[in-house]
């Protein structure tokens, strides 16, 4: 009896969380301008229009540079925090790994206007670049959480070790701590790729006439002719992220095999 | 022969972590080709020696001597040793075989010569034919074999060696003993040995330091270190020692006179600390002590007393007997021999002694 009112409850969790995902390529699909049942005709349009308006095209392409770039800075500047906060001890760690953290639980609508106010008090113009900067400052935080992680899992003796059997600093972090911490590296490369690839608040203030994906999209929205044309994006978004998050799983797992760990946690 | 230059000199080192003193001037000689152990409960500030040694810590003053020449702001790179790490520090995303080549990268060795090497190496340690063997397909001997080939395949002037055998079972442990001084007897290279377990360090070293609080205690071979503990303290560290209560007198030479045994003349060597006659405690070993049965030849000098407890071994027995006169009871350890009972709890015991064994702490 209660095993089956939980299966129930896990449907029920399960509807909630996927129904308006799987409406997506439902009405992508769909030949009619009007988001609403009965459905009308089957269509490959929207998604030619997804790749022949030349300003989605436009802000797809400053999404994805603005997300790639922070994924690479974000990444590095938190294996180098990450690496600090568990190797070594240092006057006020807490205070200043604290304050790094901080932005984790800053609003970002805070976050948005300071830096927009600092921008233009530096005389500064806005664009690219500092969506960059924005976003950087919001993923740096996960990136050193997801690191933090890595660094705590490694025996620190191997580092030690490397060092004894004669190389450098420099060579031992290329030859054994970047191997060893890789499958951190590649989490934190995704996770900020995909905070930073759908943000909007940050992007909507920083973004200037460069607008991102997100930003494009709700401008679209006021046009509500155009709302099939984002139900065919998502659809591709969608398929996007699924096809990550198994490339992600499978050198997770390819990882784990190689070392001989046992299999504990993972997305699927 | 002329004594050899030592291959390290330590010299009065100190080491503080803020206001901790970890190394309270340590001052030593380790010789060429000696195995060296250093010995103490956790926190004496042994490892923190061998760190020190290796490059990973700096120390607060003094010198640490390593062939001749001073270590200070040398980084373990450079330096002539190479380390077993506690957890063996095996790379795990490197194979075996790539494991033990790793510290030839700079050798500028042909990949003949290396491969070559390693399997040498592999080959002293007793695993030939391993290296395509996934790191993490190793058992626990196996890793500390291939932590062994990886630091002697670069022929270090001094092999550190941190707890390597603390991580295994028992069986294993003693196995290993064994091959590390065969290992070590073949190769010739100063290996320095950091153990909690006093057996293990009795069993493979040629001298031992014992240390407490971040000082040497007692630097001796084990032989002497067993025999004659220079403290209370360091006796009651090594092995198992029991102590009876006792009063030292001097005239003309030292006499003993202990509380359940009698008075006995001892030599001055026996006598350590400061000295001073009056109240002492003699430190004796249970195997210096032996319980007499009916068919034991007469001795000398015997005594009396009640078992409180026996512990069978299978090959020993040990009884805790209690001396009449004395206020605690002595620990004996008697081999079984065939056709000797085991005593029972309760029984009268006559045991033998030989005021040679004693060693008096003022």
């Amino acid at each position: 009896m209660k095993g089956q009112s939980l299966k129930i409850y896990v449907v029920l969790y399960l509807v909630f969380l996927y129904a308006p995902i799987v409406l997506l390529p439902l009405f992508a699909f769909n030949s009619g301008t009007v988001i609403a049942f009965p459905l009308q005709g089957f269509t490959f349009g929207w998604f030619i229009e997804v790749f022949t308006t030349k300003a989605l095209v436009e802000a797809t392409r400053n999404s994805v540079f603005i997300a790639v770039s922070v994924a690479v800075l974000s990444t590095c500047l938190g294996l180098f925090a990450a690496r600090a906060a568990t190797r070594y001890d240092f006057p006020a760690k807490g205070g200043v790994v604290g304050f790094v953290m901080l932005p984790l639980v800053l609003p970002e609508i805070i976050v948005a206007v300071s830096l927009l106010v600092v921008l233009i008090q530096a005389g500064l113009s806005t664009g690219i670049w500092s969506v960059i900067a924005g976003h950087v400052l919001i993923c740096t935080p996960f990136s050193i959480a997801i690191l933090q992680g890595s660094f705590a899992n490694m025996d620190k003796s191997l580092e030690e070790a490397a060092v004894d059997l004669g190389e450098t600093p420099l060579s031992t972090f290329r030859l054994v701590t970047l191997p060893l911490v890789a499958p951190g590296i590649i989490a934190s490369l995704l996770i900020c790729f995909t905070i930073s690839l759908d943000e909007f608040i940050i992007a909507f203030f920083l973004s200037g006439n460069e607008p991102t994906l997100p930003v494009y999209v709700w401008g679209l929205l006021r046009f509500p002719a155009r709302v099939p044309v984002i139900m065919a994006l998502g659809t591709l978004l969608v398929a996007l992220s699924i096809i990550l998050l198994i490339t992600a799983e499978y050198f997770r797992r390819r990882g784990l095999r190689r070392t001989g760990k046992r299999d504990v946690g993972g997305f699927l | 022969m002329t004594k050899q230059e030592p291959i390290i000199r330590l010299e009065n080192v100190h080491k503080y972590y803020g206001d901790y003193h970890a190394l309270r001037g340590i001052t030593a000689e380790i010789g060429q080709g000696e195995f060296f152990s250093l010995l103490g409960p956790s926190g004496c500030g042994k490892t923190t020696l061998l760190r020190a040694i290796a490059g990973f810590e700096d120390i607060s003053s003094g010198a640490i001597m390593l062939g001749g020449k001073n270590m200070e702001g040398v980084a373990p790179n450079h330096r002539p040793t190479n380390m077993v790490f506690q957890s063996y520090a095996i790379f795990p995303h490197l194979n075996v075989e790539h494991n033990v080549a790793f510290g030839l990268r700079k050798s500028g060795m042909s990949a003949a010569d290396k491969t070559c090497a390693v399997g040498q190496a592999l080959e002293m340690v007793g695993l030939g034919g391993y290296g395509a063997r996934a790191a993490h397909a190793l058992s626990g001997g196996q890793r500390q074999r291939v932590a062994l080939a990886r630091a002697l395949i670069l022929k270090p002037k001094v092999l550190l060696l941190d707890e390597p055998l603390s991580a295994l079972d028992k069986k294993m442990r003693e196995v290993m003993q064994v091959e590390l001084i065969k290992l070590q007897r073949e190769v010739g290279i100063t290996f320095i040995l950091v153990t909690h377990d006093q057996e293990e360090a009795l069993v493979m070293s040629d001298r031992i330091a014992v240390m407490f609080e971040g000082e040497i205690a007692q630097l001796d071979d084990p032989e002497r270190l067993y025999r004659r503990p220079v403290s209370r303290r360091v006796g009651e560290f090594i092995g198992m020692m029991n102590f009876l209560e006792g009063s030292l007198e001097h005239s003309g030479g030292f006499s003993v006179d202990i509380a359940g045994l009698g008075r006995a003349e001892i030599a001055p060597e026996q006598v350590v600390g400061s000295g001073a006659t009056g109240a002492v405690s003699i430190g004796l070993r249970p195997e210096t002590l032996s319980i007499l049965f009916d068919d034991d030849p007469k001795s000398a000098r015997t005594a009396e007393g009640m078992v409180d407890e026996v512990v069978y071994y299978g090959d020993m027995t040990y009884y805790d007997l209690r001396l009449d006169g004395a206020a605690r009871h002595v620990r004996i350890s008697m081999r079984n021999v065939v056709g000797r009972p085991v005593l029972e709890v309760g029984a009268r015991a006559r045991v033998s002694w030989d005021p040679r064994a004693f060693t008096v702490f003022t």
